[in-house]
């Protein structure tokens, strides 16, 4: 590595843009594999995304479905911290349609052999204490679960430092340097780092970086939003989604939900503006009273937004940056909270490897878009309002 | 261009109504802003919280009740009586045909920006009693929320009794519903000397002011009345903890002695309340001269959402600011005037909505040493740990130690005990990141009582001023309200039916065994199952 030219020794073997879930667990796995490893953070880490998602863990869709369950059950033990992961996790449908719709996801589990079984209305609240008469049926995953976002991040972050690799907060990329085909330095507003290989895993931001590579990403972004209530009594399983929403009973006993409409918009040339929610979190709050009709009383004392770049297809991208020799790319696509202890052990072997061992990812390489319309944002309508002054 | 149907794209929010001016506030500001605005004939809709419901009290929100109301707060008609009574202006904003919504809490303010940018216009999500929530839209708002107490802790804080300093004046004097006899006030500020005033003259005893500092630090004049009235001010002391009883509050032990009292009165900080504003995405800084964290205002008080003014204590509050309310009043007609311009009136201004609004003092009472100095003595140095948030049960050295909250019941191995400085690297300590890992302001009061002691233990810790301690973020709704009020009235059809838990993205959730190798928009129109997940 550039070690020898004196303006940019602080840098690492290997070289992190973005302490988002993606590369602090890419970091992690690294460390461990006793790789010297940074990763540089604009501000804090997991303030994005990472710590404003839902913290499900079920992607019975995904290549890495397999690692994802293998692997959540060790990660307090791994990482020597606590994430919250609960396993398990209850759909209650609360009409024919909504059934008939998360039957194929039960579908796709059973599919890979992992075990759901079906609940009647009854059985269901007696598993979930504040669900009521309106219950249709529900499927209880003998799979998947749930954790904290805040505690995963910070817990990888610590994991990464006590295995001797290096967490850069406040320290924004602004752009790199270049040998040939080969990157040779990562420049911020805090200095030069010198890198043998660069991840790129900065959310939203990882289009625009990469771009400054001459690589091509195509995504766009969007803003996604949450609300949460006070504590209530835990029930026996916090994983309880359903009726359109996904998320959970946390630990403490508050329930933190979303879904529903989410809104285009361009990627910030800054990033760091304001993330404000909307009034979406009245039609929220709707759905989490009729999911649990007996917290109807409950009250919101918070709601939020995050940003998540999202793919032409919605899968991620994890791969090689073809046109350069030590550059791997990742977005998860807006679906990469549960699955990240696999996506970035995935990270890890692609750069220590070129390739990864534990699941077929072909699917998430970046030439699948070889034939892609070049107006695939207008064709599918993810094009941003304008912002009228 | 085609639309996606699960975006925001093509839905409506449900909309009771439009305002051309919404005032949020009904203090001398707001109101004086409101009347002014209605006298050049603007059409004025004037919100305000007061009167709180009881159950809402009871949650510290918004002040720090500290339980001590009496029933009479339950009986509504004769809250809403006393409330005209004592702020007879309200009856002016009647007359003047001005839509006054008393007991209406404004919960949200939404307002296009480069990350959110679907509605039509800026809206304002209200909530009644009676009514549930409810959205509106406005052409412009004036905010003039007031103010709320910084919370102190000190073992047994927690009892009835402690209350907040404006939360005392708001029961003793709007409300005629303080339920106490005889108060100690923490703190020698010109709110707490305030405070100490009216409290007397609503007839509660005073027994002192207890003040950590060596000398007083509020105003001389107010220092004088108190001392005609016998209220004596013990400097370099503090409460080292509360004698409790049946109903709460008994007594306080003090260095050198113990007091009766039935009221434990906070009014060592006041604060800017500024929830709506940084909800919304104001830009906000913190300004010492104005007590704390204020919204950045140009010279007609706009906020960085240029039709957003803020006026009175939430723009910023100091000593002489506290004493005469013709400054709060001049700040509400001046920024009246400018909105009503910028609405169109042609009704000329009265001559006294030119005055522009007085600046604090320049050399303004260092209230960052002076509110650490308070936490220092208060918290740090107390002889048991009391929780600084009293919702989340945290105390001052779990959130120093960011300790994983105690339902984990985590025992960190000493190798990986991590304390405050492992999370810093160079920048200083962030209360979000501090708050997501303790749960220190989490709670159903929303960090009202905590969130500034936590600027200061930061700070303390760190050994920073206080200013280099940014803000822990508000969100929406800055108000509690139960899902179920929540709920819109009318949800549009459109969000109903395109209700998804994500994207709705048909590949997303198609099975990786079941994608095709290349893709393309057209090759959507291949059907797969999927489902969101
Ligand atoms: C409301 C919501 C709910 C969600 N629910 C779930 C769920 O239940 N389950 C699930 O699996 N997923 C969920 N997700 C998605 C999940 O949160 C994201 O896919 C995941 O967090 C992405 O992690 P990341 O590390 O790839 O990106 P990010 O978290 O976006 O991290 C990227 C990081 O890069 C940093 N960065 C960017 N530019 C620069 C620069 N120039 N220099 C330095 N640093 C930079 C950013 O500050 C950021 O911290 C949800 C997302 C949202 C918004």
């Amino acid at each position: 590595m550039s070690a020898n030219n004196p303006e940019i020794a602080k840098g690492a073997s290997v070289v992190i843009v973005g302490g988002g879930v993606t590369g602090l667990s890419a970091a992690f796995w690294l460390a461990q594999a006793g790789v010297d490893v940074i990763v540089i953070e604009k501000g804090i880490v997991g303030w994005e995304a990472s710590g404003r998602n839902g913290g499900g863990c079920s992607h019975h869709h995904s290549p890495l479905f397999a690692e994802e369950q293998r692997l959540w059950p060790l990660m307090d033990e791994l990482l020597g911290y606590p994430t919250e992961f609960r396993p398990d996790r209850i759909r209650i449908a609360l009409n024919e349609k909504q059934l008939t719709l998360y039957s194929r996801a039960v579908a796709n589990a059973r599919g890979q052999g992992f075990q759901v079984d079906e609940l009647d209305p009854q059985q269901v609240r007696e598993l979930v204490p504040l669900a009521g008469d309106n219950v249709y049926a529900g499927h209880y995953y003998r799979f998947g679960g749930h954790a904290n976002p805040h505690r995963t991040v910070q817990a990888y972050a610590w994991a990464v430092q006590n295995r001797g690799g290096r967490v850069l907060q406040h320290t924004v990329v602004t752009g790199f340097r270049q040998e040939g085909s080969k990157v040779v330095a990562v420049e911020t507003d805090h200095g030069t780092f010198g890198c043998d290989h660069l991840v790129l895993a900065a959310g939203p931001q990882t289009a625009r970086l990469s771009a400054m590579l001459g690589v091509d990403i195509p995504t766009r972004v969007a803003r996604a939003e949450m609300i949460v209530t006070e504590p209530l009594p835990l029930m026996p399983i916090g994983g309880i989604d359903g009726n359109g929403l996904y998320g959970r009973q946390t630990l403490r006993g508050n329930l933190a939900y979303g879904g529903g409409p989410h809104e285009w918009l361009d990627a910030e040339e800054l990033p760091g503006g304001q993330r404000p929610s909307s009034p979406l979190m009245q039609s929220i709050a709707k759905r989490v009273a009729e999911l649990l009709p007996k917290s109807a009383h409950a009250k919101v004392i918070r709601s939020w937004a995050g940003l998540i770049e999202n793919t032409p297809d919605g899968r991620p991208i994890i791969d090689r940056a073809p046109t350069l020799d030590n550059c791997t790319v990742a977005t998860l696509s807006g679906v990469g909270f549960g699955l990240s202890p696999a996506s970035g052990r995935a990270i890890q072997q692609l750069v220590m490897d070129g390739e990864c061992s534990f699941a077929d990812i072909s699917g998430f390489r970046l030439s699948r878009f070889r034939d892609l319309e070049p107006d695939w944002d207008a064709l599918q309508g993810w094009l941003p309002l304008t912002l009228a002054s | 261009m085609m639309h996606d149907p699960r975006s925001v794209s093509g839905k409506t929010l449900d909309i009771s109504g439009h305002c051309s001016l919404l005032v949020i506030g009904a203090g001398p500001a707001g109101l004086a802003a409101a009347i002014e605005a209605a006298s050049q004939g603007v059409s004025v809709t004037l919100v305000d919280e007061n009167p709180v419901p009881f159950e809402t009290m009871s949650e510290s929100v918004p002040l720090f009740y500290g339980q001590r109301m009496s029933g009479t707060v339950r009986n509504r008609n004769a809250m809403m009586e006393q409330m005209l009574e004592s702020r007879p202006d309200l009856v002016t904003a009647f007359e003047l045909g001005i839509d006054v919504r008393l007991g209406t809490a404004c919960w949200g303010l939404f307002l296009n920006s480069e990350n959110m940018r679907w509605m039509d216009r800026p809206v304002a999500g209200l909530a009644d009693e009676e009514n549930g929530s409810s959205l509106v839209t406005f052409d412009r708002a004036i905010v003039a929320t007031g103010r709320r107490d910084m919370g102190l802790a000190f073992p047994g804080w927690d009892q009835p009794g402690v209350m907040g300093a404006a939360a005392a004046i708001a029961l003793a004097g709007q409300y005629k519903a303080l339920d106490g006899r005889r108060a100690v006030i923490l703190g020698s500020t010109a709110d707490a000397m305030i405070a100490a005033l009216d409290l007397a003259a609503s007839g509660v005893e005073i027994a002192c002011l207890i003040e950590q500092a060596d000398v007083p630090v509020g105003p001389a004049d107010l220092l004088a009345r108190l001392s005609a009235q016998g209220v004596e001010v013990k400097c370099n002391n503090c409460v080292q903890s509360v004698v409790p009883g049946r109903d709460g509050v008994e007594g306080v032990v003090i260095d050198g002695g113990h007091l009766d009292c039935d009221l434990v009165v906070i009014g060592v900080g006041a604060v800017p309340m500024i929830d709506l504003l940084a909800a919304a995405g104001c830009r906000v800084s913190y300004d010492n001269a104005r007590g704390g964290f204020v919204p950045d205002l140009d010279e007609q008080l706009c906020s960085s959402f240029p039709q957003l003014q803020v006026v009175g204590d939430c723009a910023g509050i100091w000593a002489g600011k506290s004493m005469d309310p013709a400054i709060a009043e001049t700040e509400g007609r001046f920024a009246a005037r400018y909105a009503a311009q910028m609405l169109g009136s042609t009704v000329e201004p009265a001559e006294n909505t030119f005055a522009a609004p007085s600046p604090p003092p320049e050399h303004a009472f260092d209230i960052g040493a002076y509110r650490k100095a308070w936490v220092q003595r208060s918290v740090l140095d107390a002889e048991t740990e009391p929780h600084v948030c009293q919702c989340e049960e945290v105390s001052a050295r779990e959130i120093l130690e960011v300790r994983p909250p105690r339902y984990l019941e985590w025992q960190a191995s000493d190798n990986k005990a991590r304390t405050l400085p492992d999370l810093l690297g160079e920048a200083p300590p962030d209360p979000d990141q501090i708050k997501r890992l303790t749960r220190a302001g989490m709670g159903p009061c929303q960090g009202r009582r905590c969130r500034e002691q936590i600027q200061a233990l930061l700070a303390l810790k760190s050994e920073l001023p206080l200013s280099a301690i940014p803000l822990a973020g508000y969100r929406a709704p800055v108000r509690p309200m139960p899902l179920k009020t929540a709920a819109p009235a009318i949800e549009d059809a459109a969000i109903a039916a395109q209700w998804d838990s994500w994207f709705g993205m048909p590949r997303q959730w198609t099975p990786f065994w079941d994608v095709e190798d290349f893709y393309t928009v057209s090759s959507l129109d291949t059907e797969k199952p999927h489902v969101s997940e």
